[in-house]
């Protein structure tokens, strides 16, 4: 790998040496910006990026298939639908999805956001690689209620695409790998990490955290960092958090394994723009931040496979199911969440419709 | 980089040059051989919604769909090694309703005497699993060259889809009844879960395939409908009239491992 690092430099020295000969006179191009921008306080991103680097041009491609309705049966519904960027990409007001024809689900849509850094997709983690995820929402017939087939079909006649395709990836060809590929592109570049608290870990100018957001953020630390876990807020697992079964008793991840042991198991959901991507919990049950904090608090439910996390210890002061919270905590730990929202982010022009 | 490439593939040009004149002598011929399935029911013909067929259990049956995946082809040498053919171009969807898809050419097989094959029904994990970008053509998950062999809520490829009409399944479902059968073990962080890859073992029954460069043998292999519905489980459409991912459809998959047999070769 070194060698071939080291390689590649010396052929590049090569290149420049040789480009520099043939135009003397002309300035050297400027290095194309990276499209895809990791935080230095996040982790290497669990894509491989190097296998499907964003361009502008794939970019601007996922972009535009994004926010069409030619992706549903019969182009009404976008992806956008569902996922709005002034709440972070989810459905707001809505604690299950709304789709084609005011057809209803039976989950909460989940936050478009810092997916390079997600290792499976959906409440239940059914889909296992971000260049997948599309097929599902275009599939369903709840959702958009189109063949992923048609869909391809129907962007090799349309008058547009195929050059936006050309730009892409170098010919005109419009294929599955391509489409989802485009749209991993434009989701990758989706990255939440300018929020107050980014700021302050990364010691930024605006990154100062009030008293109480402190207070938040080490109660935090203590209560809830066992799921919600590292700068992600999310260790990426599936449990059960101990709700009311009720409504279409969804099983979770159990409805994907196939195991008993994964019943009522649900994705630990990143925290970031939490304020922001309200309804709460895969079905959408809870309106408000202080909902879920008395839900973990006063309201966990001994059901099958009920996380260890939530079970009663007998050497701390967690002697019941849950966590235990005091009304100080509980408001200084929303106040603490708020410091995740990223403004930046949820205005940021190169993520918004046309 | 453009050029940096080029430097690279020079490079690698000119050490592949020296090493191909190193091994002159071990430079070996290759030729291709041709698979024919033909999808039947007992002793006839599958013709799709129109013929009435009988099941282990009794049942009557019309096929109105009959789709599978084979990969992962080995050809087994007179002498008991076996050749594995490159995995990259190793994956054939056979679909009734598509004769073209009946005929497939395994190529670049080092010419010798072959005496059999095996192959799996389904598509592997590492390809399951594999990036986006090298599942094209029937294994492309967004393209219809395939109708809908990929399960988008549970990402995963089915390995075959049996779909017809039966007086015993319910009225509720317009008598219809569906196998669509998938599950390649897991993915879900080192978690075993259903796993419906079933490999097939194939004798030439004493007769040999000639692979060489100028012959062309065809091996011509039957699928056989009845035997998704017996084997060591007999399955009865009125007791299971949909069956796709949940443990019961193992039952399936041992049945359907059965299903492709021998029927003879030809060397030309």
């Amino acid at each position: 790998m070194n060698r071939l690092s080291s390689l590649k430099t010396g052929f590049g020295g090569v290149g420049l040496v040789l480009g520099l000969l043939a135009c003397q006179v002309e300035e050297p191009e400027a290095q194309p910006q990276e499209l895809f921008q990791q935080p230095a306080n996040f982790p290497q991103p669990v894509y491989a990026v190097d296998q499907n680097r964003p361009t502008a041009a794939g970019v601007a491609l996922g972009k535009s298939l994004f926010y069409d309705g030619i992706l549903s049966r019969d182009g009404s519904i976008s992806c956008a639908e569902c996922h709005n960027q002034a709440y972070a990409f989810t459905h707001h007001q809505h604690d299950v999805s709304h789709g084609i024809d005011n057809r209803v689900g039976t989950r909460n849509s989940l936050p478009i956001q810092n997916l390079a850094w997600a290792s499976d997709f959906f409440w239940d983690g059914g889909v296992h690689s971000l260049d997948l995820v599309p097929i599902a929402p275009i599939e369903n017939s709840v959702e958009m209620d189109e063949r992923s087939a048609n869909v391809i079909r129907k962007l090799r006649a349309s008058a547009t695409y195929p050059a936006l395709f050309k730009a892409a990836f170098g010919t005109d060809e419009i294929n599955g790998p391509r489409f989802l590929q485009a749209l991993s592109q434009f989701m990758l570049t989706m990255v939440s990490g300018n929020s107050r608290y980014d700021k302050w870990v990364r010691k930024e100018p605006g990154g100062t955290l009030t008293v109480e957001e402190m207070a938040g953020l080490t109660a935090f630390r203590a209560k809830c960092s066992g799921c919600h876990a590292g700068e992600l807020f999310t260790d990426n697992s599936f449990r059960n958090n101990g709700l009311f079964i009720q409504g279409s008793n969804d099983e979770g991840r159990a409805h994907v394994t196939e195991l008993p042991q994964d019943r009522y198991k649900f994705k630990v959901p990143s925290l970031r723009n939490v304020e922001k991507t309200l309804p709460y919990m895969h079905d959408g049950r809870f309106y408000s931040l202080e909902a879920v904090l008395n839900h973990y608090a006063e309201n966990v439910q001994p059901t099958e496979n009920l996380d260890p996390l939530l079970q009663p210890k007998s050497n701390s002061d967690q002697s019941r199911l849950g966590i235990p919270l005091t009304s100080d905590e509980k408001r200084q730990i929303i106040a603490f969440l708020k410091t995740l929202t990223d403004d930046q982010f949820l205005r940021d022009p190169r993520f918004a419709i046309q | 980089m453009r050029l940096s490439l080029i430097l690279l593939l020079l490079v690698c040009l000119l050490v592949g040059t020296i090493w191909s004149c190193q091994n002159e002598v071990d430079v070996s011929e290759t030729g291709s051989l041709i698979i024919n399935l033909d999808n039947r029911v007992g002793n006839q013909d599958l013709s799709l919604g129109k013929a009435t067929y009988q099941n282990a259990a009794g049942e009557a049956f019309t096929v109105t769909k009959f789709n599978y995946f084979v990969s992962n082809f080995r050809l087994k040498k007179a002498d008991g090694t076996e050749y594995v053919l490159p995995q990259e171009a190793n994956y054939y969807l056979i679909q009734e309703d598509k004769p073209e898809s009946q005929s497939f050419t395994l190529t670049t097989i080092p010419a010798g005497t072959y005496i059999g094959m095996s192959f799996l029904i389904g598509v592997d994990s590492l390809r399951s699993l594999a990036n986006i970008s090298q599942r094209t053509g029937v294994l492309d998950p967004g393209l219809g060259t395939h109708e809908a062999m990929y399960w988008e809520w549970n990402s995963g490829y089915i390995f075959l889809k049996l779909e017809g009409t039966s007086p015993v399944a319910p009225a509720a479902q317009n008598n219809l009844f569906f196998y669509h059968i998938g599950g390649f073990g897991g993915g879900y962080n080192g978690k075993k879960t259903i796993n419906n890859l079933r490999t097939v073992t194939i004798s030439f029954n004493g007769n040999s395939a000639q692979v060489s460069a100028s012959g062309r043998p065809q091996v011509n292999l039957t699928a056989d409908v009845l035997n998704v519905f017996t084997g060591t489980t007999t399955l009865q459409i009125a007791q299971h009239s949909s069956v796709m991912f949940e443990d019961y459809s193992a039952n399936i998959a041992n049945n359907y491992k059965e299903m492709i047999r021998y029927k003879d070769l030809q060397n030309q």
